[in-house]
Parts: C-alpha cells; structure tokens; sequence
C-alpha cells in the first residue's frame, strides 16, 4: 500500500493560551480516529496544545488564487474600516 | 527451575524496581529501531514518541534502584554496563520488530497490560514508585489506545494485513504469560503494598485483549503453554544483539559523555 491511497487531513490545534483552533499543518491517516492519533503524536510533541480538530482535506473549499485581485483588492482602498480615526482618551489607559 | 537469585541484589526492591526499568528500556529501543523505518511518516514519529515515552521511564526506574542500591551506581551503569544475563525483563519485550503488525502487538499486549500496572501502581505504598505510575499510566494509556486502534484495523483490514497480524497473534502470544508470573523474591514488596502482584491483573487484561481481538476478526491461539526466563536472566538469543548496538557506544569509549 502507498502513502496516496490514504486520505489527507488538515489539522487545527488550539493552544494553553489561544481561544481558537489554528491551522498547524496536515498529514496522512485513513480514517479520523487515527487522524486525531497522529495529529497528537506530530504536532503536540511539545506541549503546544490543549485540543485538536482534524478535518479531511477534501472538505476545505477554498477560494481560488486567480480570483485574487477581484476579492481582495478592493479591501485596500478602504482605509476608513480600520477604527485609526478615533482619539483615544489618555484614562482609557492600554486597550 | 531454581531461580537464580538476582546478581547485584542488595534487596528485593532493587531487584524489583531494575526488572521494570529494563522493560522500559528493552521496549523503548526496540521501538527507537523504527525511526526512519516506519511504514509512513507520522507512525514513524508515533513509534518513536512511544520509545521516548518508554526510555524516560526507563531512566526514572533506574535513578530510583541506584538510589535503592545505593552502591553510587547511576542509570547509565545498569543501562549501558551490564551484560545480558543480568537484564531482568520479560521475553516479550525483547522480541524482534519484524513486521508492522508484529511490533504493534508486542505494544497491545505489553501495553494491556502495564497500564492496568501502574494505575495500581498508583497506591504503592512507595511514594517514589507511587509518582512514576501516576506519570507513567498517562503515556501507557494512549499506548495501549493507539496499538489497540491499529490492532483492529490490521485484523480488519485487507487479506494481507489481517494474515500479518494473526501470525503476530500466534508468534507472539506463548510471551504473554511471563508478564503475570512474580518473581518469588518480590511476595515481600507484595505484603508491604510496595508492589502489586500482576496475577491480579490478569482477567482484566484478558478482556481488554480478546475484545479488541475479536473487533480485529482475530483468532486467539489454542495452546495455553507460555514461555518465561526472562525475569531471571534467561534470555533469547534477541537481547544479546539488541544490547550490542545499544551498549556500543559506552562499550568502545568508556564513559564517554555527550
């Protein structure tokens, strides 16, 4: 058997101090029990997390790189949607 | 048989807490053999962390019988100085990797059964065997989890992988027994709670392997013979070999350090 009859997967860890779930990396494993098994064994070797998502690869849709400029240029221009235009008070202190 | 007495004996518990050490240890390498070997990646790097998990307990058992010993003696002496007739673990552990199926059911059963062995462990009425269960059951529990999961999909998965793992079944499974047979020495340690006698894990063991043996569609061998020696030094020609890599090292350059 090779290593391509064998699903990949993309993996999500969420860390000690991280409220969400981030992207890590993938890997290979034929079904999710074992996913999640080596999900552990690979990418939380040194104490990075406290819980794993693993998900099939195939169920990612993702957006399609030649669509780049279409869906993401225009988002450049509107410098107006970063909250810079306020003066914050010296009390507010850090935020 | 006259059981040989344990060379090296300064008490049982010496002796007692060696032979676990070199469970830890001989299994540990074993596994350590894969890397770089193993079927894909990431049971590669699983194999491995099982290694690592195995030889720091090892070094924690050891640490504790120099301790016992307290003859000034560290981990590296009983790991890399000592011959094979004075190793004290079980044949089990010694076994070669062979294929895929047959080192994954060396680690269900060895696994099996020493997570029911430190969770007892846990009450020794020895605070430092007490710490290195609690630390230890943590690693043999996902142990026994991830070789139990692989143990069903061999036994269950194609015609090939299922004829592997039930020839791993029957070459390995006369190696089981001498995992619950005590050594006489050790029914003082038993008496003052400071070891367990693994006689009494047997049952729960048994369950926990034939359940996961019939989900695998796996056939348990007939023959209740078992082999032993290997707690009192008797060892097979595999060990010899394994501490001849293992020991080269020290062997060749005495004391040398990293």
């Amino acid at each position: 058997m090779t290593v391509q009859n064998i699903p990949l997967w993309e993996v999500f860890i969420r860390s000690r101090n991280g409220l969400a779930h981030k992207h890590v990396g993938s890997l290979h494993a034929a079904d999710a029990a074992l996913a999640l098994q080596a999900a552990r064994d690979i990418y939380t070797r040194r104490g990075e997390g406290l819980s794993i998502w693993v998900v099939p690869s195939n169920a990612i849709i993702a957006s399609d790189p030649a669509d780049k400029e279409m869906l993401f240029e225009p988002a450049m221009s509107k410098i107006y949607r970063h909250p810079t235009f306020y003066d914050v008070p010296d009390e507010v202190g850090h935020m | 048989m006259a059981t040989a007495a344990r060379p090296q004996d300064s008490s049982p518990l010496f002796g007692y807490v060696l032979s676990r050490a070199d469970d830890a240890l001989v299994l540990g390498h074993r596994l350590s053999e894969w890397c770089g070997h193993a079927p894909m990646m990431e049971e590669d790097m699983a194999l491995a962390n099982m290694g690592l998990d195995l030889i720091g307990q090892a070094r924690e058992l050891y640490t504790y019988a120099a301790e016992v010993e307290g003859a000034g003696n560290g981990e590296d002496k009983f790991a890399y100085l000592r011959d094979v007739q004075h190793y004290r673990n079980v044949l089990l552990v010694e076994r070669p990797n062979g294929d895929f199926a047959q080192t994954m059911m060396r680690q269900f059963f060895y696994s099996a059964f020493v997570d029911r062995y430190w969770r007892a462990m846990m009450s020794s009425t020895d605070p430092t065997l007490a710490a290195i269960a609690a630390k230890s059951e943590k690693e043999s529990a996902y142990h026994l989890r991830h070789s139990s999961e692989w143990i069903i999909r061999l036994g269950d998965g194609t015609d090939e992988s299922h004829r592997r793992a039930q020839s791993a079944l029957n070459d390995l499974w006369a190696f089981t027994g001498e995992l619950f047979q005590p050594h006489p020495e050790d029914e003082v340690l038993f008496a003052g709670g400071i070891a367990i006698d693994p006689r009494g894990l047997l049952q729960s063991w048994t369950e926990n392997v034939t359940s996961v043996l019939r989900s695998a569609s796996l056939a348990l061998p007939q023959s209740q013979w078992m082999q032993k020696g290997g707690r009192s030094g008797q060892h097979s020609e595999h060990l010899g070999h394994l501490l001849s890599e293992l020991q080269s090292l020290q062997r060749t350059y005495p004391n040398a350090t990293w």
